[in-house]
């Protein structure tokens, strides 16, 4: 069966366990999904499902995707995407994946895309600890050294300022505090990456 | 804030939620689980404030000990808190009673409301 379903992040909140302790969790908008393809090791080499998430304006579906969807006798969808499988046997093109795969106390993954920071500097990029702030200091967040003097060059790698976030970030072990099937809601405990609004992938782990 | 997670927030609160103000003397029963079995406490004190914010709503009761002032903050909608009694409406003038902890004794005493 899939282990993975597609969703948004609604935004974080808390909640009570049964034995009165407080939980923070991630609340995700979740599916449903609506399988557009499935994979084969005969034809693609390796066995996936694709699904597509999020109904959309047809209009806003580039010619390929378009082309997917009318073979699968879907409406258009806003993104596509394939999970690796084990056996698609039990799965067929146009069947729903709705968020009660999971259940309460399941262990997931949540992949989602950071949050851009900008042109951020080391300090905050890589944790460096910077210089002293005061007496006399003129060295604050600076990355000091940029490697060893007899290379006559830097190295490739070094940590420096740059462009920070905005990158794909999967968080793993956490896990599943409810299930709410009707509204297609996930509460995970924990947080997850990326803006609210943010489309993330949660996925069961083995 | 998502109405999502407002609805989710609301079913959090208690169907009845206890009515008592700031500067009240209340008792809180509290749910304590020792050794796997489960009992009441009661805590007493005076209401010194309260922060509302949905199904975080906090309170904070002050007592002294033996001698030693004590403040505890309870989530309202807590399932540990199983009850709270307004034994003594008192009469005060401001929303937070943080100066009664520089107060001893008789100045730390609250009039009752009428």
């Amino acid at each position: 069966m899939i282990n993975s379903i597609l969703g948004r992040k609604v935004g974080m909140t808390q909640v009570f366990a049964e034995d009165g302790t407080v939980v923070p969790v991630t609340v995700v908008q979740a599916g449903p999904v609506v399988v557009t393809q499935l994979l084969g090791e005969a034809k693609e080499g390796y066995t996936a499902v694709q699904v597509g998430f999020e109904e959309v304006n047809a209009k806003r579906v580039n010619k390929p995707d378009a082309g997917q969807f009318t073979k699968a006798g879907v409406t258009p969808r806003r993104f596509i995407r394939e999970f690796r499988m084990d056996s698609t046997a039990d799965m067929q093109v146009g069947q729903e994946v709705k968020v009660d795969i999971f259940k309460a106390g399941d262990k997931i993954s949540v992949t989602g895309t950071s949050k851009g920071k900008g042109f951020a500097g080391a300090v905050k990029r890589y944790h460096f600890k910077g210089g002293p702030a005061s007496h006399g200091s003129t060295v604050h967040r600076k990355p000091q050294s940029g490697g060893a003097t007899d290379a006559a060059r830097t190295f490739k790698g070094s940590r420096r300022p740059g462009r920070m976030g905005g990158e794909t970030v999967t968080v793993q072990g956490l896990s599943i505090v409810k299930v709410d099937a009707e509204k297609n809601l996930l509460l995970i405990k924990g947080a997850v990456p990326g803006a609210t609004g943010g489309m993330v992938t949660v996925c069961i782990m083995d | 804030m998502s109405t999502i997670i407002q609805e989710i927030e609301k079913a959090q609160l208690k169907a009845e939620k206890p009515v008592f103000g700031v500067g009240d003397t209340v008792k809180v029963h509290v749910r304590v689980i020792e050794g796997g079995k489960e009992r009441i406490q009661i805590f007493e004190g005076v209401v010194i404030a309260k922060r509302h914010d949905s199904n975080r709503e906090t309170f904070i009761v002050r007592k002294i000990s033996h001698g030693i002032g004590v403040e505890r903050t309870f989530l309202l909608n807590s399932p540990r808190v199983a009850k709270v009694e307004a034994i003594r409406k008192g009469k005060v003038r401001r929303a937070k009673l943080f100066y009664l902890r520089d107060k001893i004794g008789k100045a730390a005493r609250i009039k009752e409301a009428r």
